[in-house]
Formats: C-alpha cells, structure tokens, sequence
C-alpha cells in the first residue's frame, strides 16, 4: 500500500533535460499509465521511481519516505522491462526466485509457497522448469510478471511491458493485466507509447511531452476534455481535427463555414477545468478541435440539425467497422469516420454534419484549450460519484 | 575467395544452430575445391613433420622421403624419455594454465568495472589498457629481466606467468560482450539487491560462458607458444618448457648434424595440445570471434 508523490522532479541527461520539473501523486492502489511519444521523458520518469536515474533535482517521496537518494533495492519496487529481462541461462523457477533469494529477506518455505501462488494466479506452473529460450514472448512476460508479484513490493512499475508481443496476445496480456492488477490491488505504474493501451488500463492516465505532464485525468476524461491541443491530438485514433477559426459573436467562422458554439455566449468559459483565465473573445483567432468519429454524413444523420459543412473528399480508407475519409473543407485537410459501406469515391462533395456537445477550441499559440462545448460540470458529477463508488 | 567466405559463415551458422541457412548450393563443388587447396597448404608443412618424425635420420632429399618410415614409436620414445620432453610439456602446460586463469579473473573484474561502475575518466581508464597493446612482452624485455632477477623470480614459474597476466586484447573483447547483454538485465539484479559478486558469479559468467571459453582457448594457444622470454629467463632444464625444448632436441647431436626425426617428433607432440583444445572447443571458438561483426 504505497503513495508516492513526486514534486518538482528533474532529470538531465547532459544538456538534454529529459524531465522537466514534474509534480505528480500517484494514489495508494491505483494503475496509472504514463503515456506520451518516444523521448517524451516516460520511462526517465519510470527510472526515477525505481532509482535506476538519480535526479538531477526534485524528490520523491513513498509513503511519507523521502527516497530521492535511496538505493533500488531498499525502495522494494519491481520493474517489468520490455524485453522481459529473464536471465537466459536459468530455468522460469529459478528466475522468479534468484531475486528473493538475494535479497535474504524469506525463508526457503515462504520462497516455494510465493513462487507457487504466483504460477497459480499467472498459470505459469508449467513454465517453472523451462528456460527462457523455451518459452514465446507471452509466457516469458509472465515469468517476467511472476518475478514481480513474488516479492509482494510497494509498487509495479512496467516499462512497456507489452510493446515486444504481437497484437492479439498483447490485447490478451492487456486483460490479464488489468485483472490481475485488481485482485493484487497494488500501485501501479505503467509506461507506454500506446493511447489505446494507456485508456483501456489507466485508471488516471498522465499525458507527457517534452519532459513535461500535459494532463493527468481518467480516460474519459483526457479523450473529453483535453486540456490542450498535445493531449487533443494525441488521445484518439485518428487523431482530432484541428481546423483554424475566427471567433465571432460565438460562432466559429471559417473560410467554407460558420459553427455556432453551444453555451459560449458571452465568451464564458465552460467546460474547460484548467487554465483559469482561458476564455474566448469576440475577434481572436482559436483553433476548433473536432473528432473524425464527431463527424458524420449529413444523410446518415439527419437529427443532428440542419447546419452542414461540405467536404471534398481525396482518399478514402475502409476499416471494416468504418470508413476513413481524408477530406478538405476549404483549404483545410480534415478525417472523418463514416459508416462502413458507404457509396463515397474520391472528388466527391460530401455535406457534413457535426455533434454540437463534441467542440474544442485551443489557442493558436499556447495550445491550451479555451473551450469545450459540453460543460464539464455535468461530468464531474458523474466522476465524483464514480470516485464514491 | 567469396565462396570460402560465404561458406565459412554459413559453417559458423550452422554451428550456431541456425540449420536453415545451412543449404547445399551449386557452387559448393567450386569452394570445396578452393577449401581443400587452402587445407593443403596449411595442412604441408605438418604433414611432412609427422612423417619425418617417424624416420631414422629425418633428412628429406626425395618425395620418397616423405613416406612414413618405421622408428615412430623408437623417435617418440626417444624425446619423451631420454630428452625429458615430457618434463618441458608439463612445464608449458602449468604456465599456460596459470596465464589463462590468471587473465581471465584480471580481465573480468577489470571488465566489469568498465562496464557497469561510474568510476570517473572510465573511458581514458580502458583507452590506457587499450595502449599498452602497442608495448607487448618483447618490447618491455629488458626492464621485466631486470625486474625478474630483482624480485629473485627468474627461473620461476612466476617470471614466465605474471608479466603476461593483463591482457588489454580480452579485456577488450570481454567488455564488448558484457555491453551486448541487455542494461535491463543488470537493472534487474539491481532491483532485487543481487550484489556485484553475485551478480558475477550467478548472471554475467553463465551468460559469458561462451565467450570465457572462446578467449581461453586463444589465450592458451598463446602462451603455448611462447618462446623468447622463456629461453631467456629460464636457465635451468628442468624448469624449461616446450617450445625452447625442442631448441634442446635440435642441439643436442653429434658431428654438426641435426637429427631432424627427433626434432618432428619433438614438433609434433607440442602441437597436440593446442590442436585438441581447438577440436574440443570450436564452437564457443567460432562464436568469440564472429561477435565482433554483430
């Protein structure tokens, strides 16, 4: 049962600083996924925990413990690498158990009762007497995982623990996570480069970028209401579409349409949770933020009101469950999701119609999000209530 | 030539366990050919020392000569016991041993200290080992005698061991295969508080195997086959090894003529064990030497 908290963490690596003076907690018994581009700072970040880095500056503290400058070993943390990290020359049991042994602290008893339940709760009994060679990228990732959960630490932290299994067993490993990590209940800290992986583990997703936290919320939430235009962009497959705008009389003007902004007269900040001077006002420039699956085919849908933009469809791309359209409205490159199926070619005109309670607009410049269509307010609620639960 | 070459890769694959890449081309005829005129060529000239080792006065004037004649067991007899060559062997033997022990504790540790610790100006560290490949033993002949006779080594075992105990070639090779096991297994053991001792004996050594045995092997043939120091720091026979033995076969005759069949048989008994090594161990042999073009 362990909280850390990290405040004003930083690490540079010669003149690159690869973390940038993070303040994150990370709450007793929770999954928490660190998820951002390659060089972002995640597993920098991931390191410090484990005390592989030393800090440059900042500190981190464990259950009240200040353990910037404590050794590895005494921080009682267990690390899942990417590439398993097995010991290739020993069999799975002796892997699982050469760490315990090391460290002195179980007796030979408790050692064989660990390493038993572990393999009951992996089904890895059958793996105890192979050798890692023997084994595909999934069971040794289990082996790996058993030698984790053996030692009963204070936290997991997991370097991209899936990224070396093929799609199929990563989704399973996926669930098998998530499953395990529910009936262990122990904090967890789990980097990857995959939003898809980060929103269907998280239970608190931390957006990175640059060495820098650019949101931390649950899944719903980042993919909802995402503080700025990195996490918009980045959160979502295909990404967000971001099409530049004027502001006038709470309406979005664009060379080939004009949006009116629901709950944005006035210029009254609504639903943005951060950032609390953002607001929009009559004349400046901002950026609407529109996801492909918000966009729909003005004949698919025809309740979501009559206004419409119209699009010049260049590509399309058939998914299966949908089909992917690059197209531009005006000047500006746009994606949306239509309906599997449908009669669309390139150079087709297409009329477009939008889900009003799914808008952003960001800052041109910083990036920030300056509005969201639907209050956040009425979500909160929801996720208050969920926190209760 | 690019046959021989491709050959002898897909050979080190094969070995390695890589069977697929092992398959019989057409042109395999040609490199067997080439294969078997490079064999010759090396195989000649020991050839022709088995076969006078087994002569009576070993002077070759015809192809006739090269025949295998009749005293093998009288010439070999002969070195072993009259000449104590088998005294120089077992001296050759326990100096190469302890050159290869001693090398490999002194390199790994000197290794690992490279590759794992942050000791400061490590890089200027391994690049002043690197540098003294340009002053190996004969360069440094004169200060090591005077150096043997100060301690009251020469004539011991430690005059022709100690000076070759560090070696920059298997640190070298040692620390690039230590860099090539994954960072993530050293973080590991350094999670679950694997001391560095530990960590030697139960994680880098198993998972060195291969390569320890590799350098052994050429560090053995090495020492083997030393000469110089040894004839001129080892002044007693009894303490002499192999190679300046045979120097003794070839001096020892009467009327200024070499009796040539004593000297082959002489030849070819110290070849055995570097040879046998080789055939024992040319796996992890092969293996040691194609790392470099990972």
């Amino acid at each position: 049962m362990t909280t850390v908290t990290l405040h004003n963490l930083r690490k540079e690596f010669d003149d690159v600083v690869a973390v940038n003076g993070i303040d994150l907690e990370i709450i007793d018994g929770e999954f928490l996924v660190i998820v951002g581009p390659s060089g972002c700072g995640k597993s920098t970040t991931l390191r410090l925990l484990a005390g592989l880095e030393d800090a440059t500056d900042g500190e981190i503290v464990m259950d009240g413990r200040d353990v910037t400058a404590v050794e590895p070993k005494d921080r009682n943390v267990a690390m899942v690498f990417q590439n398993y990290a097995l010991y290739p020359h020993m069999t799975g049991r002796r892997n699982i158990t050469f760490g315990m042994k090391s460290s002195g602290d179980f007796t030979d008893e408790e050692i064989d009762r660990r390493v038993e339940e572990a393999a009951e709760t992996l089904d890895i009994a059958d793996l105890l007497d192979r050798k890692p060679q023997a084994m595909s990228g999934g069971e040794r990732q289990r082996v790996a995982l058993g030698r984790a959960i053996v030692r009963d630490p204070d936290a997991f932290l997991m370097d991209e623990p899936l990224s070396n299994l093929d799609a199929k067993l990563r989704i399973q490993m996926r669930a098998e996570l998530a499953q395990l990590h529910t009936s262990l209940g122990t904090t967890t800290v789990y980097v990857t480069h995959d939003q898809t992986e980060a929103m269907t583990l998280g239970e608190r997703v931390v957006v990175m970028n640059d060495g820098r936290i650019m949101q931390v919320d649950e899944p719903q939430t980042l993919y909802d209401f995402p503080a700025n235009r990195f996490v918009a962009e980045f959160i979502g497959d295909p990404a967000m579409n971001m099409i530049p705008v004027d502001i006038e009389n709470g309406t979005a003007v664009h060379d080939a349409f004009t949006i009116q902004l629901p709950n944005a007269d006035g210029g009254v900040r609504n639903g943005v949770k951060e950032g609390g001077d953002a607001s929009i006002r009559d004349g400046q420039r901002a950026v609407l933020g529109v996801r492909p699956e918000d966009l729909y085919m003005a004949t698919d849908r025809p309740d979501t009101g009559d206004e419409t933009l119209n699009a010049t469809v260049n590509v399309t791309e058939p998914l299966g469950d949908s089909l992917l359209l690059h197209c531009s409205i005006g000047e500006t490159p746009c994606k949306i999701q239509a309906k599997a199926r449908s009669e669309i070619r390139p150079d087709d005109t297409v009329s477009i119609a939008y889900d009003p309670a799914r808008l952003h607009l960001f800052d041109p410049e910083s990036g920030d999000a300056l509005y969201h269509s639907e209050s956040y307010a009425s979500s909160e609620s929801a996720a208050a209530a969920a926190d209760h639960g | 030539m690019v046959g021989v070459l491709q050959y002898a890769k897909r050979r080190v694959d094969a070995l390695r366990g890589n069977y697929e890449t092992q398959r019989i081309h057409e042109d395999d005829l040609g490199t067997h050919f080439q294969l078997l005129l490079l064999v010759v060529a090396v195989v000649f000239p020991i050839a022709v020392a088995l076969a006078v080792s087994t002569k009576q006065s070993g002077v070759v004037t015809s192809v006739v000569d090269l025949l295998p004649g009749g005293y093998a067991v009288e010439n070999y007899r002969e070195v072993l016991v009259d000449y104590q060559f088998g005294r120089f062997m077992w001296n050759s033997l326990a100096m190469s041993v302890v050159i290869v022990v001693g090398k490999l504790i002194i390199s790994v540790f000197a290794a690992m200290a490279i590759v794992y610790y942050r000791v400061p100006y490590k890089d200027l560290v391994f690049l002043f080992i690197l540098f003294t490949l340009l002053l190996p033993v004969p360069v440094r002949f004169i200060p090591l005698f005077q150096l043997m006779n100060d301690l009251g080594w020469s004539n011991t075992i430690l005059a022709i061991t100690v000076p070759y105990l560090a070696s920059a070639t298997t640190v070298f090779i040692l620390r690039q295969h230590f860099l090539s096991i994954p960072t993530s297994i050293v973080e590991t053991a350094k999670l679950d508080g694997v001391g560095p001792l530990k960590f030697m004996l139960f994680v880098l050594l198993p998972m060195s195997k291969g390569v320890l045995v590799g350098v052994s092997i050429i560090m053995f043939v090495y020492a083997w086959n030393q000469y110089l120091w040894p004839l001129i720091i080892i002044d007693s026979e009894a303490n002499q090894v192999a190679q300046v033995g045979l120097q003794l076969l070839q001096g020892d005759v009467q009327g200024g003529q070499l009796s040539w069949s004593l000297v082959m048989a002489g030849s070819t008994l110290t070849l055995l064990p570097p040879l046998l090594l080789m055939i024992v161990f040319r796996k992890p042999l092969l293996e040691t030497f194609s790392i470099q073009q990972k």
